[in-house]
């Protein structure tokens, strides 16, 4: 079920030296051509081993020219349907097609924060060495320290 | 001096603190860590600390594509106690209450900090439920508020989790600094200290990117770079080889850097087996548990129903309200082997049964949650749902148990052996009759000093790395690597005028990295084909060789999961020869040592599943394997740990047991036998 890149629409992230897809990949799939010499098509990227592709979609959703898209392993799933998103900040947006040509879209939330705005340590209590090793930084001001009942400690 | 493909740039760098791995517990880490180190520093302590990852954090381990569920969260009407209950009932009672009530009373503090970083959690408001975007306007609450999260089951909670590991990474990015991250390294070995050689004192890896080998020096190190996946066959053997269940990056890195810095292991035979939508190896539990489903055989006999009998073979874990996972499996290979398959997900009754029950908003949303359930976690599944035309409000699914993985954080518990709490009753000596057999150097009961230390001094681990606990998950991973990273700020800071020394001169190192590329430069002209040449192996070969015979001999799907002493003994003899030619790995380019590497690190954790199957004498997993020469559960004589000790010089394994002891009460667990 790999990915692949349509020649129409990469642009080798516009020749930098680190192409979006390479950077993302968890497997280290994606590879820039530069030359052309591995697949006729210059400042392209692709993928330099589709049968280790976990369709996880990293390298698709982040993709900023749209270029990436799984066709559904040849192996095991017949040609025709395909799934495919696009992610902004808050959203994702899937179209997918099946095989038979029903088309369904889903939209679900990402994320109920701005990207980057995360505040760490905001609000948090200062970190005091005579805690250190008996409880998370977090404990009081987070809510999520479950004390447990005592008794069931059986051996205490 | 800029490497070159057979000279790479060496790069020495020392730091206190080192993290291998960028998933969710070093995430976990990352964020706990630096307040630590900053009021350490105000102690007059100076604590640096750097996080090396094989990939990029954003999107690195196994919550790459994100999640749907996180399935740890105990909440305030659930006791810790039940929970390490719950993963001990799972994991057929062999496992560390001590370990799992740690995390149990822990781990809800890592999902509040999630909620507020912005991932959305879904909630139940006046009885209807909202996604984790809609429910503010409806009058939802934060869980830190009292807000009542949707579950999926008792311990599960659903999220719309697509950008969940983008999010914990952020955090733990900002935390750390970039400077303190280096992705795009792999770690190959760990070093041992010159002066003391139960004791870590470096590191080694090289990067995937240019020409460079990395050394560093610490005084402790954080090995979390998560399970290991691709060992044994996958049942897709064309272009979908790719799609294993759990990540096919994983590769036994930890187990296997442990093993050789000396680290005792754990529960290594323990394995996980999903059962899971065929060939997409979508997740089930949403299924079952929130669209409550049935699975059949092909004749509609929901086989949990027609072969509970065979339960009542398995006193008294049998007798459990909910099975544990293999002997739901046990259940169901009873009617593929008998030839009642496919087995089938009926997704269309319960999806009907559903419209009358919901509201109709709720209904509306139905269609979306189901497919989301895929999109958010394993879009492949929709892949084979277009692919086949399937609607499951029209068409039921296959489902199919798959290749078996190792992994501690999950549903399985191999691993290392870890340090644990001292306030919850452990044991800290060694009393059962083979107790002389523990190697002398190891530790006596279950904790000594530093929580999550390994038994290798300055070696720690969490998520898939700590053994004998499993049902950890991505909340209960993130929350056991922020354990780690206060407890090794308080090693460092014990330590602190120790100088760690490596035991191997760096040149040496070096050499044994790039042996691949040279052995590759030295013999490529012999022949006119590249991939055949009788003085090297493809790392791909390897693998296909590692997976025969894991599958063939080690109770792979070829068998039915099956096997039995003599089978093993081939494949020891079968492994120990493809160990030796490991040392012919060839590497064409860096992402072919990449690839070199990986399988180095899955051979060995292979082996030490190997090892323990054939140590433990009974079949303690059944569903995920059977060893059909002693095809029981043997509660009389192995309740209890199998552990192992590898030695690097050597080249051989010592396995031995480990007492085991409830320190809740399981009976709980249990109704009465039904016979
Ligand atoms: C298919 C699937 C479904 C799941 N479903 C759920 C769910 O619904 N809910 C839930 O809560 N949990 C779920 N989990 C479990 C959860 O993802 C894991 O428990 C958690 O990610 C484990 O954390 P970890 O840090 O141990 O490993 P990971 O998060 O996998 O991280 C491993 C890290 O190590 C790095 N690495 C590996 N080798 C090396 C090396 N040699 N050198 C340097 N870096 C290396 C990797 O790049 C990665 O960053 C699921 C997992 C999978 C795969
Ligand atoms: S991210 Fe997209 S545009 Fe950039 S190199 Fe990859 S495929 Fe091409
Ligand atoms: S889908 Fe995932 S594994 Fe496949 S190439 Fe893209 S990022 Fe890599």
């Amino acid at each position: 079920m790999p990915t692949f890149v349509r020649t129409d629409k990469c642009d080798g992230c516009k020749g930098g030296d680190r192409t979006a897809c390479m950077y993302i990949c968890p497997h280290n799939l994606m590879k820039l051509d530069v030359d052309g010499s591995a697949t006729g098509h210059a400042m392209k990227a692709y993928n330099q081993e589709p049968d280790q592709c976990w369709e996880c979609y990293s390298c698709v959703k982040i993709c900023p020219s749209n270029a990436i898209e799984a066709r559904h392993y040849a192996d095991v799933v017949p040609l025709g349907g395909s799934v495919q998103p696009l992610r902004g900040q808050d959203s994702i947006m899937w179209s997918i097609k099946f095989r038979n040509g029903t088309m369904k879209r889903f939209k679900f939330p990402i994320r109920t924060t701005p990207e980057g705005s995360i505040d760490c340590y905001g609000g948090k209590p200062k970190a005091d060495l005579a805690n250190l090793g008996k409880a998370l930084l977090t404990r009081d001001v987070m809510g999520g320290y479950r004390a447990g009942n005592p008794a069931e400690l059986i051996c205490k | 001096m800029a490497g070159t493909f057979g000279n790479p740039e060496v790069v020495q760098e020392e730091v206190d603190i080192l993290i291998i791995g960028g998933g969710m517990a070093a995430c976990g880490a990352a964020y706990e860590i630096m307040p630590w180190i900053g009021a350490a520093k105000e102690a007059g302590v100076d604590i640096t600390v750097k996080l090396i990852d094989k990939a990029a954090m954003d999107r690195s381990g196994a919550v790459a594509q994100g999640l749907s569920a996180i399935n740890t969260y105990i909440g305030p009407n659930q006791d810790p106690a039940d929970y390490a209950r719950m993963v001990s009932n799972d994991l057929m009672g062999i496992t560390r209450d001590d370990l799992a009530y740690d995390l149990g009373r822990n781990v809800d503090d890592s999902v509040h900090l999630f909620e507020e970083w912005g991932l959305p959690i879904w909630k139940t408001v006046n009885g209807e439920r909202f996604d984790g975007a809609t429910w503010p306007k409806e009058g939802g609450k934060l869980l830190k508020d009292g807000g009542e999260p949707v579950r999926s089951g008792k311990w599960q909670i659903m999220i719309n989790g697509e950008s969940y590991k983008w999010i914990v990474a952020e955090a733990a990015k900002k935390a750390l600094g970039s400077d303190n991250i280096q992705e795009r390294v792999f770690i190959v070995k760990l070093v041992n200290d010159a002066n003391d050689k139960n004791r870590v004192a470096g590191a080694v890896g090289f990067s995937t990117r240019e020409d460079k080998v990395y050394v560093y020096k610490f005084k402790a190190c954080l090995l979390v770079a998560g399970g290991c996946v691709n060992i044994f066959r996958p049942r897709s053997v064309g272009e979908g080889q790719g799609r294993a269940w759990y990540p096919v990056w994983n590769a036994g890195s930890t187990y296997t850097m442990a093993a050789e810095a000396g680290a005792e292991l754990t529960m290594m035979e323990n394995r996980f087996v999903p059962a899971r939508f065929k060939d997409g190896y979508g997740p089930v539990g949403a299924w079952f548990l929130l669209f409550k489903a049935q699975a059949t055989n092909a004749y509609g006999e929901v086989y949990m129903t027609k072969n509970k009998e065979l339960l009542n073979d398995y006193p008294p874990y049998g007798q459990a309200a909910v099975p544990a996972s293999c002997l739901r499996n046990h259940l169901m290979l009873k009617e593929m082997k008998e030839g009642r398959g496919p087995i089938y997900m009926d997704t269309v009754t319960a999806l009907a049964k559903l419209r009358e029950t919901l509201s109709p908003r709720e209904v509306k949303h139905l269609e979306a949650e189901a497919w989301e359930d895929f999109l958010d976690m394993c879009i492949g599944q929709c892949g084979i749902w277009v692919g086949e035309n399937i609607e499951p409000e029209k068409k039921n699914s296959e489902l199919m148990p798959t290749e078996p993985y190792l992994l501690g954080s999950h549903s399985g518990c191999c691993g290392i052996w870890a340090s644990g709490p001292e306030d919850v009753g452990a044991p800290t000596t060694e009393e059962h009759p083979e107790a002389d057999k523990i190697p002398a150097h190891l530790p006596q009961g279950w904790n000594w000093g530093y929580r999550s230390m390994t038994t290798v001094r300055g070696l720690f681990t969490a998520g898939d790395g700590v053994g004998a606990s499993g049902h950890k998950f991505s909340s209960g991973s993130h929350t056991e690597g922020r354990m780690c990273a206060q407890s090794m700020v308080k090693f460092v800071m014990d330590n602190k005028d120790w100088v760690p020394t490596l035991d191997t001169p760096v040149e040496d190192l070096v050499n044994e990295i790039y042996q691949p590329v040279r052995t590759f430069l030295e013999h490529k002209d012999y022949t006119t084909a590249i991939d055949v040449n009788p003085h090297y192996i493809t790392p791909r070969m390897l693998q296909f060789r590692l997976q025969k015979i894991m599958d063939e001999y080690v109770a792979g799907v070829a068998t039915y999961y099956t096997t039995n002493g003599h089978m093993l003994a081939v494949a020891e003899e079968k492994l120990g020869m493809l160990k030796e030619d490991a040392q012919k790995m060839r590497a064409k380019d860096l992402h072919e040592l990449l690839r070199a590497w990986e399988n180095y690190h899955r051979i060995l954790t292979a082996e030490a599943h190997m090892k323990h199957i054939q140590f433990r004498k009974e079949s303690r997993y059944p569903g995920f394997y059977y060893r059909m020469d002693y095809n029981l559960v043997d509660e009389e004589n192995w309740h209890c740990f199998v552990n192992s000790v590898y030695d690097k010089n050597t080249k051989t394994w010592n396995v031995f047991k480990r007492a085991h002891k409830d320190l809740v009460d399981k009976s709980k667990l249990f109704k009465p036998a039904a016979h």
